[in-house]
């Protein structure tokens, strides 16, 4: 069965998350047609049709590599309090949904762009968990080197353009790697993440405005998750229909919840910007975590709606309905399935536990591409010095 | 012979008013001082003509900032290349520079040469955000994977009768974050090579001109005049050679330094004029060759002085050199006030020829 073909397929800790799409290699492409939960809600334009086309491979593509995502993040939750990872860490264990459909009608061409909540963006957009724990755990095998943190994801082999740690400031860079993608004649077009905290942001507007004037390729995908920070999406914005914020710039309002709603419209939202300019995608998501590791997010909404939201509209759930109801697995397949991925997980943290650190004269690499030998110094400028290259 | 030869040409070499009987001596003398004397070129010609050759090198080169296009730029810096180069190439923005210099450092990251033009560098604080944490930190950040070649570009430091919010000096803030370089051009030459040199480097550069110097004319060899010209980003220039104090400086103020080296020379005292060019990287061995060389030195900014880039000069002689000072470093910078309009007392908050003369006698023991 299609299944058992995909169990097979996966094994080792780095492989590439693209192949357990298996839109290439998967010999199982019966396509389905799945509707959305709820209807798009539009701003100056027509709402795609709710009929979703899809396979059975991708029901289990979808299935599998949310959960994947899903058990990275609760997995960098333990790890925070350990101690093992320091600083910031924001999780996106309630988001996968959005990662994932957007993955599902783009290229490697088309560029993503978001904010901190970028681990499983990441993943994504074909990084290896090897490659996250590392940077998480500071690391020199991580994806930056060990240099970045959870903030500064990046890779740009897949147009992952990051990772960035200023609210809103990810906009306006979105709109200038589309604008480049323009330049070029690329036929591509760019995501640029943001939040519902970072809507608010002028220069969002900014971008926004010259995105228009110039029919930039930018699509602007609002995570809405109902809270910035502490700070609930009412008590921030006087009209929190960001699909509409664009003003003279069409939106839709998609449930974020539901990976087939989000594929339907990132595939709009991709066709529109490539003939018509710049969209705004608004996703209602949710996230279980808070804010980040430092916040309970307790304090700020009840257990009562985090809960409901979980057993409401979970979006793992959602497809593993999906893919019991349309015969692809069993139960015990899915359950076996998880078991399996948690393996993985467990083994890319085993490996990366065992990497080392950088060495202390990274310190000094990669400030400039083209340092001409300037000095650069430590702490005890007498003591700790460098050439850079 | 030689000597003498040598010294008409760096007297001719370092003001702008040279006769011409010592642009004649000048042809004698090798090509480390100024022009071969027969061109000239105003400061604004050359940074033009830099843009417009690395555009026309480089098809990923483009411009944008307010009035660049149509209105031929605000200071005509631009002028022509909407003309000569399209739309496409050439990109008037609104009035919001959070989003065009995101945009700019966006269009960077994917592979793109953006020169933003800041109609003034007061304006860029606007930006500041994606010049330090989108530009200056990313290759850093990325560990390589993301580099950002950038030029950010425009007018920096006084003009005359701006007031308050339109007369900062930036060099110290910027040229303080690593992953930034900051170069500021005096002449034209200067503005010629540095320009090039910046648009070809892979790294974010803020580029600081000077308002008061585009109407300037300088000499100008036939070798700046070609297209593949570059000057070295992180070395300095010595525009005079001396031996009694070392005057570092850049920007406008290299003019004002000069013209008291002509008057301190009349009174006996050789000054060694250093033309920073390069704000970050910092050409500190420069710097301290001089003034193991003079034992004195003078530092010269348009700036605020606290914590300013005569600051860290001085910091750095006080590390590096300190067994060769015969007298406490010598520090002249803008007023410490936010710039006043009234003429007398904008000349008050600015360094004047006068100034520079005083200390680099105090720096001599001598008294006035």
């Amino acid at each position: 069965m299609a299944l058992s073909r995909l169990t097979s397929r996966s094994n080792g800790i780095s492989r590439p998350l693209s192949t357990a799409f298996g839109r290439f290699i998967s010999t199982d492409t019966t396509p389905i047609t799945i509707e959305t939960s709820l209807p798009f809600t539009a701003h100056l334009c027509d709402p795609p049709s709710r009929s979703v086309e899809s396979s059975t491979q991708e029901l289990l593509d979808f299935f599998r590599t949310m959960a994947l995502m899903r058990r990275m993040e609760i997995a960098a939750d333990s790890l925070y309090k350990a101690k093992l990872i320091r600083g910031f860490c924001h999780l996106y264990d309630g988001q996968e949904a959005v990662a994932i459909g957007m993955e599902a009608v783009i290229t490697k061409k088309d560029a993503i762009i978001t904010a901190y909540r970028d681990h499983c963006i990441f993943l994504g957009r074909g990084g290896s968990l090897y490659e996250v724990f590392a940077e998480l755990m500071g690391r020199q095998d991580g994806c930056s080197k060990g240099k970045g943190g959870s903030m500064h994801f990046y890779k740009k082999d897949s147009s992952f353009y990051g990772g960035h740690g200023i609210v809103g400031a990810q906009v306006p860079l979105g709109c200038g790697i589309a604008f480049a993608q323009k330049y070029v004649k690329e036929e591509a077009v760019t995501f640029a993440m943001y939040g519902d905290g970072a809507a608010n942001q002028g220069q969002l507007f900014e971008a926004l405005n010259i995105s228009a004037l110039w029919d930039l390729p930018s699509i602007l995908v609002c995570e809405n998750n109902h809270y910035g920070m502490g700070t609930a999406e009412w008590r921030a914005a006087k009209s929190p229909s960001y699909y509409k914020r664009g003003d003279y710039v069409p939106g839709l309002k998609v449930d974020g919840m539901d990976a087939f709603a989000v594929k339907q419209a990132c595939k709009f939202a991709k066709e529109h910007a490539l003939k018509n300019g710049p969209i705004i995608l608004e996703m209602d998501t949710y996230r279980y975590h808070g804010h980040s590791m430092s916040d309970p997010g307790s304090t700020y909404r009840t257990r009562d709606e985090i809960s409901g939201v979980r057993q409401e509209r979970d979006p793992i759930e959602r497809i593993k309905k999906l893919v019991l109801s349309h015969d692809l697995a069993t139960e015990k397949e899915l359950k076996d399935m998880e078991k399996e991925i948690r393996k993985e997980v467990d083994d890319a943290i085993a490996k990366a536990k065992d990497c080392s650190m950088p060495e202390p004269s990274e310190l000094f690499t990669n400030v400039y591409v083209k340092g001409f030998g300037t000095k650069s110094f430590g702490a005890d400028r007498k003591e700790v010095k460098a050439a850079l290259p | 012979m030689w000597g003498i030869l040598r010294r008409s040409a760096v007297d001719g070499g370092g003001g702008f008013s040279a006769s011409s009987l010592r642009r004649t001596r000048f042809a004698l003398v090798s090509a480390r001082s100024y022009a071969a004397g027969s061109k000239e070129m105003t400061v604004r010609d050359a940074l033009n003509s830099a843009i417009d050759e690395e555009m026309s090198a480089d098809p990923k080169v483009f411009v944008m900032g307010e009035e660049v296009g149509q209105y031929q730029g605000a200071y005509k810096i631009t002028k022509g290349l909407l003309e000569k180069y399209g739309p496409e190439r050439v990109y008037d923005t609104p009035i919001t520079e959070a989003g065009f210099t995101g945009i700019g450092v966006g269009a960077a990251y994917a592979g793109l040469k953006p020169v933003v033009e800041f109609m003034t560098f007061n304006f860029s604080m606007q930006a500041i955000d994606h010049i330090i944490n989108s530009a200056a930190k990313s290759n850093y950040m990325s560990a390589g994977q993301i580099n950002v070649p950038i030029v950010f570009r425009g007018p920096n430091g006084a003009a005359a009768g701006v007031g308050a919010q339109h007369s900062q000096c930036y060099a110290a803030w910027y040229a303080s974050v690593p992953g930034l370089k900051v170069l500021a051009p005096y002449s034209a030459e200067d503005a010629r090579g540095l320009l090039k040199a910046a648009i070809r480097d892979p790294d974010p550069v803020v580029f600081l001109e000077n308002e008061l110097l585009y109407g300037e004319s300088f000499p100008i060899s036939e070798e700046a005049l070609d297209s593949s010209f570059c000057l070295p980003i992180g070395k300095a220039k010595i525009e005079r050679e001396g031996k009694d104090v070392t005057i570092t400086t850049f920007s406008k103020m290299v003019g004002f330094v000069l013209k008291a080296a002509e008057k301190l020379a009349e009174e006996g005292i050789s000054a060694e004029v250093i033309n920073l060019r390069s704000i970050r990287p910092l050409d500190r061995a420069t710097i301290n060759a001089s003034v193991r060389k003079t034992s004195r030195l003078v530092t010269v900014e348009e700036g605020f002085p606290q914590h300013g880039v005569c600051a860290e000069i001085c910091a750095s002689v006080v590390e590096e050199s300190f067994s060769y000072l015969d007298a406490p470093v010598e520090r002249i910078a803008g007023a410490d006030v936010p710039m006043p309009y009234a003429a007398n007392l904008e000349r008050l908050a600015l360094p004047q020829v006068e100034d520079i003369v005083r200390a680099a006698k105090r720096a001599c023991y001598r008294s006035k």
